[in-house]
């Protein structure tokens, strides 16, 4: 265990290292406060338009944060040559790799604290409250998901050739499975069979994330979610991510790094 | 050679330049950055925020493309403002129907999935916080700068500025915006004769703006062989608060006139029958008809 939190420490020193957060952080920011600068027909307590812009920025920039460093760790590694000293140490590959996994994971745990502190606070400079048991079921759903999509950019990283290649393709099913997930059942029954099966079995393969898009309940201040719904939601996320680590840890292990 | 070439894309341009200044496609002729960076296209963005107010309204619960949307044909925050006649049907708190699988059931506890309005206390259900409908307005805004020839932006946003959030100063000041683009436009007129009549109590100007608002229908509407269900909509609606605006101020004469008008395209005949009987009592004896109702605008019922 403490190999693995070695490597999630040096993965998280590199985060803010490099300026890929800051340079997100900033223009995020920039956007939201210009975009807040304007009132409409002289009313300044006009708020859900900017939180959706808010939490929208924030999401794309926590998947940003999250695949573009998933994605080269372990190409970068192999690039370096760090690869072989690492592994001649007593550290295992299956280390290695869940070493890298919380590294990231963590990573974006701490960039979504500042993402989530930056909305809470443009939220409350319009609306006068504070609802911090729902930004926290928000956020930390949001890190759940992004458990899975580390986890899937880490498989994603030994298969692919490329880190862009990688990237791209984890970016593309992000999205899709944001915007479209939610609706291939519907566009299932409407099909003849045996498109209505297929559809139906991608429907249920694949790792739901608009689940943990609580950002409609935040922006129109809608009540809690039952936490026992976001535990459930949370042991869905565990089950993807730990699918797509045994997944890659048996690639790992059967792959020549040279 | 050179030389040659030169003195000819010097001429080329010199040319060019002086039609591309006239020319009626130039971007370049307006300062407006919107206008600039997408020219006519943003009229296809316009329709998708007005129809994002309305999930504003809805506090998010809103069928998508995937959805039945037999219900939310008329947007619900047009339709209560009464500026618009409805085209809705069917139950508009079940467009996502029953659970299809665990997946479905299970998700519907991480989104919106309750039908309300933000003039009703929105997702709170907090009657006093009906001003919470202003977080429609941004996406009106926004709507109306990206097509300012869509009637229907300015008539909403001006209802809902002056009826709960008490800005009638920014209604009246968005509705001449929209008359200013839209000079014909018998809607706009109407609304702002709403603005006169119920917010400032200067029936002479609502008077005056209703008139030319039937006057504008007449020219545009009154010749067509069969107007739609929304022309006749308006038409009720202007001559029915001219009837009830002159029957007020004691003028029966031109009040029943209207009402007349009123009942020709009115959905209910009848009712608006029983408004004319009451005004002809009162021309024959100033005591009013105590079988009679008091008399109430057209957007509620009888």
């Amino acid at each position: 265990m403490s190999n693995v939190l070695a490597v999630a420490t040096i993965v998280i020193k590199e985060l803010y290292r490099r300026k890929d957060f800051y340079v997100l952080f900033v223009m995020t920011a920039l956007i939201c406060l210009v975009m807040g600068s304007v009132h409409f027909f002289n009313d300044a307590h006009i708020a859900r338009y900017l939180k959706e812009i808010c939490l929208l920025l924030v999401w794309i920039s926590s998947l940003v944060i999250a695949i573009t460093t998933t994605a080269r760790q372990i190409p970068m590694e192999r690039e370096n040559r760090t690869l072989f000293p690492l592994l001649a140490k007593p550290l295992s590959r299956t280390e290695l790799l869940l070493g890298k996994f919380f590294g990231c994971w963590f990573a974006c745990g701490l960039a979504l604290v500042c993402f989530y502190l930056l909305f809470s606070l443009l939220a409350a400079s319009r609306e006068r409250h504070w609802l911090f048991l729902n930004y926290f079921q928000a956020g930390f759903l949001h890190w759940a998901m992004l458990g899975v999509v580390v986890a899937l950019a880490l498989l994603g990283s030994l298969i692919f050739t490329a880190p862009s290649s990688n990237t791209t393709i984890c970016f593309v099913a992000a999205t899709a499975i944001l915007l479209l997930g939610r609706h291939l059942n519907k566009v299932a029954l409407q099909l003849p069979e045996p498109r209505r099966s297929i559809l139906y079995a991608l429907y249920y393969c694949i790792p739901h994330l608009e689940l943990f898009d609580l950002r409609d309940l935040i922006i129109h201040d809608w009540p809690l979610v039952p936490w026992r719904v976001c535990g459930l939601a949370t042991l869905y996320a565990i089950g993807y991510a730990a699918a797509f680590l045994i997944a890659a840890c048996l690639i790992f292990r059967r792959k020549a790094v040279n | 050679m050179v030389l040659a070439l030169l003195v000819l894309c010097f001429g080329l341009a010199a040319g060019l330049d002086v039609w591309f200044q006239t020319w009626a496609g130039n971007r370049a002729q307006t300062a407006d950055l919107l206008n600039v960076l997408v020219g006519d296209s943003r009229r296809m963005f316009a329709n998708h925020f007005f129809v994002k107010a309305d999930a504003y309204f809805h506090s998010g619960f809103y069928p998508t493309v995937f959805d039945n949307r037999e219900a939310f044909q008329t947007p619900h925050m047009a339709e209560d403002s009464g500026t618009v006649g409805s085209r809705n049907q069917g139950d508009e708190t079940s467009f996502l129907g029953k659970p299809r699988d665990w997946i479905d059931a299970f998700s519907r506890q991480l989104f919106p999935s309750r039908h309300t309005h933000l003039d009703e206390g929105g997702a709170s259900g907090d009657l006093s916080g009906s001003s919470g409908v202003r977080e429609i307005m941004p996406w009106l805004w926004l709507s109306a700068e990206l097509n300012p020839n869509d009637i229907r932006t300015y008539t909403v946003a001006a209802y809902w500025l002056r009826e709960r959030m008490g800005k009638v100063a920014e209604a009246e000041q968005f509705l001449r915006a929209g008359l200013h683009e839209n000079p014909d436009s018998y809607e706009i007129m109407y609304e702002l004769g709403r603005v006169y009549n119920e917010n400032k109590n200067d029936p002479a100007r609502a008077r005056n703006l209703w008139e030319a608002a039937l006057d504008q229908w007449q020219k545009q509407v009154a010749s067509k062989p069969d107007p739609e269900r929304s022309y006749k909509f308006l038409f009720v609606e202007i001559t029915s608060h001219l009837a009830m605006l002159e029957e007020k101020q004691g003028h029966y004469a031109k009040a029943l006139a209207y009402m007349k008008l009123w009942q020709a395209h009115s959905a209910s005949p009848d009712a608006v029958q029983e408004y004319i009987n009451d005004v002809r009592h009162k021309m024959t004896s100033p005591t009013p008809s105590p079988a009679a109702a008091p008399p109430q605008p057209a957007g509620q019922a009888p």
